[in-house]
């Protein structure tokens, strides 16, 4: 169907883009803009002047720590398996909670200090994305949906049954990090220490995601991503790749795991790490442009941000969290901020995990005209 | 441990089939859309979800039963409420297509965006049911909590083999199941539309050149499904009696599971898995405890799939009756 269909390509591309733009300025323009954005993120974002506009009812630093921080860490760790690998992960909270759990229980009930807990948390996010992967890495698309949203339930579950990590009252208390650079991190009330080191996270892990994807490991996520057989007929060790993505993303998934420290409520519970924060990252990730950064981060900032802002439609704001969806994914697809790959992969009815229905249209739509020309 | 297992293995085995027949009615819902269109309709938990709604609502408020029914009362109930949840489910699938999928369907769009299409269909509907729907019809001034059903039918012990009692709820289950399940699967392989289900499911493209009408095609299978979905609803407030907002989410995760188990896109696929499921689980709980159900049952399917990665019978709607 794809061959009859033909290209619109348009005529001369009459404005450059802002990537050309990007693209070809030195690498020192490049950093500079980074170290601004990062101060900007620093100072200007949580200032008394964003806050009126932003968040005049909550606490705005505690809002860009959790949820908005956490949702980010988490997207980018998400976009790593989904956006750029294609793996269907509908279960990646299962980390986020291995992560929290990690510093709950080492912390709290064999003392370790918070920064190794941190260690070890990221260790252990990491083995079981392995244990989780090796066994069904080998499985396809929505196979793969399925075993990672029941393993998703499987930690949760495992949390509340067992009463040695405090089963389902969870675990009060968390260690938190020892005071450095004049931050501290003992009152929950001044959140601008947590952010910060929410902030420092994910600077890293945008530059892991970064230089990973434009590495010959990116280059084989998106051959895999594309075309799972034909990259394994290119020579790309398929299972290896998507085994590194899951180990990746599941780092990740542990790193903000231990940066959540039980949150503004001070406590995790099994009933913080259900299916639909798995779901509501994944959305974060393709409402804002599967596998592009700067479009992920947006994604994840305004589905963290709008519910806490509008709290006035408290009741509400899930329908119309609902509604968006499904009014975003029928009039822009791809996201807000698409990578342009990915645009043109939509373009051809392809994308992510193939089309709904072997891309066929209905009778009256473009592509079964092309059919009958 | 094992004499546990020994004496409460015949009841387990009787509950485990009547759950099972449940999960087996849902998860051909999502087989057949998943056949005909490689999409999980991740909203099809609040398909099931509408029909228990329908079904009490008819219970409690158009008829107002407070005591079990007998004789042909009972019987020409059960068949009514059976067509209400069927109306009603069915309808609704039809509705979510038409809203949800077929505007993405038409551009083309990619498998992930109506994923994500589907959530956003199903967080919609449950707060619906939670803030409007359920409020209103019940007259509860909060939504989220469960609702018991009146009971309609005694459960009377129709015999026992040893320690087991076979009810009558769950031989109504099992039975209706199996029927809805033969008749379905009869459609499916001798109509006219139900060879269009199947030539779609095998090769979307060839399938519209041979003038097969895909809209047609889509909508029945959604509508197909969603009568199955209300089928599942009856039973399900029949034998457990409750609902909920957001009842759908768990079972309709179970009855996926299931349908992978079987070879999603497989009819008599979704039959054997929710079957199997249903057994496994119960068993299971025997050793370990009920609380550790929905652990034993994933476990269980990261096994099958382990060996046998296209599910127990295999994937396709075509082949496994070729």
């Amino acid at each position: 169907m794809n061959l009859t269909k033909k290209k619109n390509s348009s005529p001369a591309r009459s404005r450059r883009d802002v990537r050309d733009i990007w693209a070809d300025s030195p690498w020192y323009v490049r950093t500079a803009i980074y170290v601004l954005l990062f101060l900007f993120a620093m100072f200007v974002l949580p200032s008394d002047g964003v806050k009126s506009f932003m968040s005049p009812e909550t606490d705005w630093v505690t809002t860009l720590w959790d949820p908005i921080g956490l949702y980010i860490l988490l997207a980018l760790g998400l976009n790593i398996v989904v956006g750029q690998a294609g793996l269907l992960d509908l279960g990646y909270v299962a980390f986020f909670a291995i992560g929290a759990y990690s510093v709950g229980v080492l912390g709290k009930i064999h003392h370790w200090g918070f920064w190794y807990t941190v260690v070890a948390a990221l260790l252990i996010a990491a083995v079981s994305g392995i244990l989780l992967g090796a066994p069904t890495l080998r499985l396809r698309g929505d196979y793969l949906a399925i075993v990672t949203l029941g393993f998703g339930e499987i930690i949760r579950i495992v949390a509340r049954n067992t009463d040695a990590i405090g089963g389902s009252q969870g675990i009060e208390g968390l260690p938190r990090p020892p005071a450095m650079f004049g931050l501290d991190f003992e009152n929950l009330l001044d959140a601008k220490p947590f952010y910060y080191l929410v902030l420092v996270m994910i600077a890293l892990v945008i530059i892991i995601s970064v230089r990973l994807n434009q590495s010959r490991v990116g280059r084989a996520w998106t051959a895999i991503r594309e075309d799972e057989d034909a990259a394994e007929l290119m020579g790309v060790p398929t299972f290896k790749f998507k085994l590194l993505a899951f180990f990746i993303g599941a780092m990740i998934g542990g790193l903000a795991g231990t940066g959540q420290m039980g949150g503004v409520q001070g406590y995790i519970q099994p009933e913080n790490f259900t299916f639909i924060l798995s779901a509501t990252i994944l959305v974060c990730v393709v409402f804002g442009g599967s596998g592009n950064i700067p479009g992920v981060i947006l994604g994840a900032f305004i589905i963290a941000w709008l519910p806490e802002r509008f709290r006035f439609i408290q009741e509400y704001r899930t329908m119309a969290f609902g509604v968006v969806l499904v009014a975003m994914m029928i009039l822009r697809p791809e996201g807000l901020l698409p990578s342009r790959q990915r645009k043109a992969e939509m373009k051809e009815g392809a994308g992510t995990l193939g089309a709904m229905g072997g891309e066929v249209a209905g009778p009256d739509t473009e592509a079964s005209v092309e059919v009958t020309k | 441990m094992f004499n546990d297992f020994i004496s409460q293995f015949p009841q387990s085995t009787v509950d485990g089939l009547a759950v099972g027949a449940i999960f087996a009615l849902i998860a051909l819902g999502y087989t057949m859309v998943y056949g005909v269109l490689r999409l999980i309709n991740f909203a099809h938990s609040e398909i099931f979800m509408v029909g228990t709604v329908a079904g009490l609502f008819t219970i409690s408020q158009v008829f107002d039963i407070k005591s079990p029914l007998t004789g042909f009362a009972l019987v020409g109930m059960v068949l009514l409420l059976l067509v209400v949840a069927m109306a009603a489910s069915g309808g609704a699938a039809v509705l979510l297509e038409l809203v949800a999928y077929r505007p993405l369907r038409r551009r083309g769009a990619s498998r992930l965006a109506a994923l994500i299409s589907a959530i956003g269909a199903s967080f919609f509907l449950q707060e619906v049911f939670a803030l409007q729907v359920i409020p209103k019809l019940f007259d509860r001034p909060e939504g989220r909590n469960q609702i018991g059903v009146p009971r309609i039918m005694d459960k009377d012990v129709l015999f026992s083999v040893g320690s087991m009692d076979v009810r009558t709820d769950h031989v109504l289950v099992v039975v209706a199941a199996v029927v809805m399940m033969v008749a379905l699967d009869q459609f499916v392989t001798r109509t006219k539309v139900g060879r269009g289900i199947r030539a779609t499911a095998q090769d979307p493209e060839t399938a519209v050149l041979m003038g097969v009408n895909i809209d047609t095609i889509v909508r029945t299978t959604f509508l197909l499904g969603g009568a199955m979905a209300g089928v599942a609803a009856l039973l399900y407030i029949v034998k457990f009696e409750i609902t909920a907002y957001n009842i759908g989410f768990i079972l309709g995760v179970k009855a996926f599971t299931a349908a992978v188990l079987g070879g999603i896109g497989n009819l008599r696929g979704a039959l054997v898995g929710g079957f199997a499921l249903g057994l496994i689980e119960n068993w299971g709980a025997i050793f370990f405890g009920s609380e550790w159900k929905d652990v034993i049952a994933f476990t269980v399917l990261v096994i099958i799939l382990m060996f046998r990665p296209t599910g127990l019978l295999g994937e396709s709607l075509q082949q496994a009756r070729a």
